[in-house]
């Protein structure tokens, strides 16, 4: 048995290639195969034709804040910043009367605080319910006027960012109670209450949010008796909180889901009734599952916010679109998107981000 | 009667429903017949008023002025349509163009979604930042505005008609859209037609044949390259057979536009490419998460079989990522579905747009909105069906 051990020496191994350092980098991550190194070479290729020519156009060819349109027509090249500066109150305020214009700069930076804030767990308290009340009447206040010697603005002459904000903030606010009534129905053992949710949850489901829209615009009206009418923001913000209330029940739904039956049987041995197990037991667990789906609900819920848009509201997006139809101003259409663009994708990036930072900390306990 | 409530306090007395508040079944009956009286009311309320309001604005309800003519023209139509047509067929020209964009966006974002899925798990540091950044960027910004840029850029960043770009004979870009040659109208293309539905039934035919033969004796048969040679072959054979025609429809400028040839106009394309795009940044996460679901060990353990590369990822990866991707990617399909109504807001003449011309002519809102509710409910339960089917088919069997 001794020719099972080898007796003859191997020749020396070449020693390790580099594994540290930017070369063993670029091997193991761009050139670590043939066709990785093609691939490598191919994208390297099209970026450097592709970025040069848009910094040139963003930035060196650039006109500045001070252009005007004239200046900007001769030499197209370059961007024309000088449009962002004109319009820019137009495009972040809408009409709201020019003189007034901190109010909804106000609003905003309240808002923006208010959201800030909430993304702090150690804010999640039932006191903080009352600062977000407090923050939305300042809200008010300052949007409507008419107290405190604020002259009254027409909610009409709203636009711009402040819109798009209420329209999603205050949208999930009234949605979020019935969201979880319907997700309580949903999952109740009372086949009438079942049912009824079910059909609307899915009847919301199943239909664009523009055919609500639509509803809200053209049928709400037709709805109510006689001599009552409604204004058109109301009405947008009406099929807001029925589209959202059917999506955010969904997301809870999910977190109903995931408590296990040990939970309900437990509740139901101490003896508590199904509104105390629901308050004490069930929804605070459920809710902490369901907030990572649910902020992702609030993302897609401030993008569908443009769609005012086609009922003749001025968000954020309408108020760009309102920006470009200046016939001094036409065709700048890059720059108007590109500007709005940044905005929603600064609070959608930031809101996907928080997400999911918490989901990892949600989840810290379940992991080990 | 409170001496009845003690004793039955808690479960029903044998063989009947007692008539008191703390027997949870009477309590759940009563509750529900409160919920569906308060429904109901409402219900009752909006509809008296709905019709009293209809009475004194004299507006008649039914769908009668479907059959009355539309006298308003649609700029692209998969059937014939002119303005003396109804409105039932106006409508039926937009459930028809929300089709078309919704199916041929539904395969190229899923394509386009998979190789961006796919590129983001590359061991390609480049390709996966790359893939990552465009899935970052495309889903954080509103559909809406994506559709308005796509939409100015062809409108407003191309040339007018009369300068049409001209980067290959016979293609023409303008502010009017694409027009590119199409083959001219010869009954070749028909058959070719049939002989790819034939191809397809039969390379179906053939990869069934194939399966049960290997199942019976072990033996593997191409039927892969099979199929592929007949959906490619039958319908070369046909066109060779049929005297291999090559004239085309080339578009001429004529007047203000162009005549002849295929056209892509700047809704449609704006509207595709939007919705496309978007969709695809959604269904690349869908496939990531699809692929990243099935354990290193699933690969090794095929590899230890001495399973080559393509069938371990045809017959162990695929069938086990699938089950993770097939519920979100029917919800991605829904979505675009639904999105495509945005079309709206750039003029495609979709059924949103149809229907919303359709009830400002006539007034007739209910119906026209309950109309647009309507077809996406029949589309949104249809994809829902199938997509379900197919989920059944390839679920895990659990003994």
């Amino acid at each position: 048995m001794t020719d099972n051990v080898q007796s003859v020496g191997l020749p020396d191994e070449r020693p390790p290639a580099n594994t540290v350092g930017p070369i063993a980098w670029l091997r193991n991550n761009l050139f670590n195969s043939w066709y990785n190194a093609i691939l490598t070479i191919l994208v390297l290729g099209l970026l450097a034709s592709a970025i040069p020519p848009f910094l040139n156009w963003l930035l060196f060819r650039a006109h500045g804040f001070d252009a005007t349109s004239t200046v900007c027509r001769q030499d197209a090249g370059g961007a024309c910043w000088g449009f962002i500066s004109e319009k820019l109150r137009f495009i972040m305020f809408g009409m709201f009367p020019w003189e007034q214009q901190w109010r909804p700069l106000v609003t905003i930076a309240v808002f923006i605080a208010l959201l800030v804030a909430s993304c702090d767990r150690r804010f999640w308290k039932p006191w903080f319910g009352l600062v977000w009340a407090a923050g939305l009447a300042l809200v008010a206040v300052l949007m409507w006027g008419g107290v405190f010697g604020l002259t009254y603005v027409e909610n009409t002459l709203w636009g711009g960012l402040p819109l798009t904000i209420i329209l999603s903030v205050i949208g999930l606010a009234v949605a979020f109670p019935v969201s979880i009534l319907l997700a309580l129905g949903r999952r109740s053992n009372m086949p009438a209450v079942k049912v009824l949710c079910v059909t609307y949850i899915e009847l919301i489901r199943g239909v664009p949010l523009i055919s609500l829209l639509f509803m809200a615009s053209v049928m709400l009206p037709l709805f109510l008796p006689n001599g009552v009418s409604i204004d058109k923001l109301l009405r947008a913000q009406i099929a807001f909180i029925m589209f959202a209330a059917a999506y955010m029940a969904e997301a809870i739904r999910g977190g109903l889901q995931a408590i296990p039956k040990g939970q309900y049987e437990a509740a139901d041995g101490l003896g508590l009734g199904y509104w105390q197990k629901m308050r004490k037991i069930i929804l605070p667990q459920a809710l902490a599952i369901a907030i990572p789906p649910l902020v992702n609900t609030f993302i897609s819920f401030f993008k569908d916010t443009s769609l005012v848009i086609i009922i003749g509201l001025y968000d954020l997006l309408g108020t760009a679109k309102a920006a470009l139809s200046d016939p001094s101003w036409r065709g700048f259409y890059r720059e108007a998107y590109l500007f709005i663009g940044v905005i929603y994708w600064i609070f959608c990036f930031s809101m996907s981000k928080y997400s999911q930072k918490l989901e990892r900390d949600l989840n810290r306990g379940h992991r080990r | 009667m409170a001496t009845e409530t003690r004793t039955t306090q808690g479960a029903p007395p044998p063989g009947g429903v007692s008539f008191s508040l703390s027997d949870p079944t009477f309590r759940a009956i009563v509750y529900q017949i409160l919920v569906v009286g308060a429904v109901v009311l409402v219900g009752w309320f909006l509809i008296s008023n709905t019709l009293d309001n209809l009475a004194r604005r004299s507006i008649a309800t039914g769908y009668h002025f479907l059959e009355r003519e539309a006298a308003f023209g649609i700029g692209e139509s998969l059937i014939d349509y002119s303005p003396k047509d109804t409105y039932g067929r106006a409508f039926l020209v937009g459930v028809l163009n929300t089709l078309k964009v919704s199916i041929i966006g539904v395969i190229l974002a899923t394509i386009i979604g998979t190789i961006i899925g796919v590129a983001r798990l590359s061991s390609n540091w480049l390709i996966a930042k790359l893939a990552s950044t465009y899935v970052e960027i495309i889903r954080n910004i509103p559909p809406l505005l994506q559709l308005f840029f796509w939409y100015a850029l062809v409108s407003d960043g191309l040339p007018p008609v009369r300068q049409a770009l001209n980067p290959i004979p016979g293609v023409f870009l303008s502010q009017r859209g694409l027009r590119v040659p199409v083959p001219a109208p010869d009954p070749v293309w028909a058959n070719m037609g049939i002989a790819l539905l034939v191809a397809i039934v039969a390379a179906w035919g053939v990869s069934r044949w194939a399966r049960a033969r290997q199942a019976r004796t072990g033996q593997p048969f191409p039927a892969g390259w099979t199929g592929l040679g007949l959906i490619v072959g039958l319908p070369i054979l046909t066109w060779l057979a049929g005297g291999a025609p090559l004239a085309m429809d080339v578009p001429k400028l004529t007047g203000f536009n162009f005549t002849g040839g295929g056209a892509i106009s700047p809704e449609f394309f704006a509207i595709l490419t939007g919705l496309t795009l978007y969709t695809a940044a959604f269904i690349a996460e869908v496939v990531r998460s699809g692929i990243k679901a099935v354990n290193w060990g699933q690969t090794e353990a095929a590899r230890a079989l001495g399973l080559p590369s393509s069938p371990t990822l045809r017959l162990v990866i695929l069938p086990q990522a699938l089950r993770v991707i097939v519920p979100p990617l029917t919800s991605q399909y829904l979505n675009l579905t639904k999105n495509s109504s945005l079309a709206l807001a750039i003029g495609y003449p979709d059924l949103v747009s149809i229907a919303n011309t359709t009830l400002n002519q006539t007034g007739q809102a209910i119906e026209g909105v309950t109309m647009i509710m309507g077809t996406y409910l029949v589309i949104s339960l249809s994809i829902s069906i199938f997509m379900n089917w197919y989920n059944k088919r390839i679920a895990l069997v659990e003994r």
